[in-house]
């Protein structure tokens, strides 16, 4: 092979994985992503049945129902609207009544949100950013 | 005492602002004093940091609650060893820590760069110095670490319990010996520039310097992981958060660099390629820096969320990186080109690692970064986990860990595929046999799972082949075998070792990704569950009061089919007291190279309590084969040919000095 030619097969073979790795991020970023939601935006985004999302939002007061076994159920809200989620599983050391939580799952046919995953973030003001941003947004909750 | 620790600490920065200007200003005109003066000013710099640092570490073993930081940071009853390692535990600690260790990389630089060519050690100072002066200035700024308390308070707010651990105590060292190493790397790739000259000697110098950065950075990801997996109590031990992969990146970049910098240092080829991946690596360390120290992320990382902070660190990252490139586009093509190779050869499979490594980086960037971005672009919030990563990451990974084993068996140059594919036929049959056994005797064992530990055990015997043929087994007979294996280079074994340790993390990895079970289940005291082949039993909660926590330990009884006790397991749940903040304390069962995990969660109405226990076959591969990694790393860099660092312009005898 001259110079020339040895340029142009590394040059091809590094375009190759480079296309198939832009291709793979598009494909990725469309399907493996999940919107950030909270209970007022739900009924005004449209979600697809079965599309993953973050739901976020404060532990509503006195509607967390534990103690059925392994199930927790309790609502996400924001002041304006709230969600039922329900949960199987062990909570996070942070969750608490009237505290800022992000859930993620994807929307039952009876409504409620079925959750594999709630996060209560590490850190001492137990407000996940992205509920902080948006509570602050509609003053709901003060610093 | 503490207003001498703010007074050494606003003088290394003056010395960085010497080390900056004088030793870059002698190289250009060519003045040999104000060239040395950047070796003085490095040492006394590095000196003015340590006391700097040695005060801060006396106020906080002292509980000294005068200082802001102490007080917010610790508590008086906080265990001797935390509040040791509650200096760097904070954000102010932690960038004065980052600091300590890039003066400390210039001082090594200048006193062991005797034989470096002078006016390449001055401009090597000198970048050292401005990143120097740079960080100085945002500590001093904006993150002053003795900013003072009047009146004093009696007791301090504690630190955040679940820093308060071992693992996450020398967490931050290892990583910031990581990041920082690599400052090295890019101020030798900007004085290269500002020289428009490189050789191999330049390669034979950054070399030993990328391989100590990777080894700790190796080390300091596996340790934080490791911890992740331990401490918070969800099993996991990745989860694909910004900040991990804020660590993440720099590593995949610096195996790049390290890689590539095998072929310019042999073959001269690749110059200006590995210029731009030291300018890379640093800045995406750079980048890492500012996603954990700027609050944009919001993790346990974040000490703290104060925007000045993040536009500091923001302008830093700009004028650094865009300074570099700039200089890299202007200045590259006066570097000549390097020696040639067959797209065939061992610089070609190396060509080939960067090609992937360099991508899977650009991958792990876009994850991270896009959500920001769009974030700002638009408002939409949205979130890339796992299931981005595993889609984009783990296909680019495949082609690159099959292609391994082949690297070290091709000659430099013009390589022979089919002989190295020859060689290789042991590992591909134990591969192959690994497949099988696992797709046909293992149930619920995917494709998925047989193909990722035949890929894990190809890896290894890989590695071992490679060996075996280094040491011509088969070709001499066995006694001779030994004896050439005994004469490899340590370098030699440090390759092999360092793929032997990537197989047996990909084969942890995958065995726990495909393999491993989860139940979520109540029990009551003195009820059983079937784990794995095992018998768990539940003995009740006990309460507990610990040094600054209290907690309801879990205990568990681990038994074998024949109903005998194997160990205990206890799983709690801790308060501390100090700041009312509960945590999760997983119980952990090791049996052979795989774990029982037990973690507690409430209590339920009917007196039992909800247990996640999780069994994880091979899971401990996955630190073994880091700790392998880094084994290969160190055997590497000890090395004597990596150690005579670069010869001297002048043909005279210079006594060789090492240069770590």
């Amino acid at each position: 092979m001259t110079r020339k030619q040895k340029r142009l097969s590394i040059i091809a073979g590094a375009l190759a994985v480079l296309g198939c790795a832009t291709a793979l991020t598009f494909v990725a970023l469309g399907q493996k992503t999940s919107y950030f939601y909270m209970p007022a935006d739900i009924t005004t985004a449209n979600i697809q049945p079965g599309e993953r999302i973050r739901l976020g939002g404060l532990v509503e007061k006195g509607s967390v129902v534990r103690g059925q076994g392994t199930r927790v159920t309790f609502a996400v809200t924001d002041a304006a609207d709230s969600v039922h989620v329900t949960y199987d599983g062990i909570l996070p050391d942070l969750f608490r009544e009237e505290q800022g939580v992000v859930t993620e799952g994807v929307f039952g046919d009876d409504g409620t949100f079925v959750a594999d995953s709630v996060l209560a973030k590490h850190d001492e003001t137990y407000m996940p950013k992205d509920v902080a941003d948006r509570l602050k947004e509609q003053g709901v909750w003060q610093e | 005492m503490v207003e001498a620790g703010h007074f050494a600490l606003v003088l290394a920065f003056v010395l960085a602002l010497v080390q900056a200007s004088l030793p870059l200003i002698g190289a250009r005109i060519g003045d040999a004093r104000l060239m040395a003066a950047g070796n003085s000013a490095a040492l006394a710099g590095f000196l003015m940091t340590a006391i700097a640092f040695a005060v801060l570490t006396a106020a906080y073993v002292q509980s000294d609650f005068s200082l802001l930081n102490v007080f917010e940071n610790s508590h008086s009853q906080k265990p001797l060893l935390y509040k040791f390692t509650g200096t760097w535990g904070n954000h102010e600690g932690s960038m004065l820590l980052w600091v300590l260790i890039l003066t400390g990389f210039g001082a090594l630089v200048a006193l062991f760069g005797r034989n470096l060519p002078a006016t390449l050690r001055a401009n090597v100072l000198a970048v050292q110095g401005m990143i120097g002066a740079a960080f100085f200035l945002f500590i001093l700024l904006t993150s002053n670490p003795f900013a003072r308390l009047d009146p004093a308070p009696i007791e301090g707010q504690d630190l955040n319990p679940i820093l308060q651990d071992v693992g996450l105590a020398i967490h931050p060292p290892l990583l910031y010996l990581g990041y920082v190493g690599f400052s090295i790397c890019f101020s030798f790739a900007i004085a290269a520039l500002i020289e428009g000259r490189i050789d191999a000697a330049w390669a034979r110098w950054v070399r030993p310097w990328t391989l100590m950065a990777w080894i700790f950075l190796t080390g300091g990801i596996a340790m934080g992981s490791f911890w992740a997996y331990y401490e918070l109590g969800w099993g996991g031990f990745w989860f694909w958060d910004p900040v991990e992969n804020a660590s993440f990146m720099p590593w995949l970049a610096g195996t790049a660099l390290l890689h590539s910098a095998i072929v310019m240092e042999k073959r001269s080829a690749l110059k200006i390629w590995t210029i731009l991946l030291s300018i890379l690596t640093f800045s995406l360390s750079l980048l890492g820096t500012f996603l954990v120290r700027s609050g944009v992320l919001t993790s346990v990382h974040a000490f703290a969320t104060d925007p000045t902070r993040g536009v500091f660190i923001l302008t830093i990252l700009t004028v650094f990186v865009g300074g570099a490139l700039a200089l890299f586009a202007w200045r590259a093509q006066a570097l000549a080109p390097g020696g040639l190779f067959q797209p065939i050869s061992r610089e070609g499979a190396l060509v080939l690692n960067n090609l992937f490594l360099s991508t899977a980086t650009a991958t792990v960037f876009v994850g991270t970064l896009y959500p920001l971005l769009l974030e700002a672009l638009t408002g939409d919030k949205i979130s890339v986990g796992a299931p981005f990563f595993e889609a984009t990451f783990g296909p680019l990974m495949v082609p690159l860990l099959i292609a391994v084993p082949f690297g070290p068996l091709l000659a430099w140059k013009r390589g022979d595929l089919w002989a190295a594919a020859q060689r290789l036929v042991f590992a591909f049959a134990g591969a192959l046999l690994v497949t099988l056994v696992v797709a046909l005797f293992i149930d619920r064992a995917s494709v998925f799972a047989a193909l990722g530990l035949g890929l894990g055990v190809w890896l290894v015997l890989g590695a071992l082949t490679d060996l075996a043929m280094k040491a011509g087994l088969g070709k001499v007979g066995f006694a001779a075998a030994r004896r050439r294996l005994a004469g490899l280079p340590r370098a030699a074994f440090g390759t092999a070792l360092a793929h032997l340790g990537l197989g047996l993390t990909t084969l942890g990895v995958i065995s726990v990704m495909s393999l491993e079970t989860e139940h979520i289940i109540t029990m009551k005291p003195g009820e059983t569950t079937d784990v794995a082949g095992y018998e768990l039993r539940f003995d009740g909660l006990q309460p507990h009061q610990g040094a600054n926590y209290t907690e309801d330990r879990g205990v568990f009884a681990l038994m074998a089919d024949d109903g005998r006790t194997i160990t205990q397991i206890v799983s709690s749940k801790r308060l501390y007291t100090a700041r009312q903040m509960p945590t999760t304390e997983a119980g952990i069962a090791t049996r052979g190279l795989s774990q029982l995990y037990v973690s507690l969660g409430d209590p339920t109405d009917d007196g039992g309590v909800v247990v996640r226990i999780w069994w994880k076959p091979f899971v401990t591969l996955i630190w073994i084969g880091s700790i392998v990694m880094m084994a290969g790393g160190t055997l590497s860099l000890s090395d004597r040919r990596l150690r005579v660092g670069a010869p001297s312009p002048r043909k005279t005898a210079v006594t060789p000095v090492p240069a770590e």
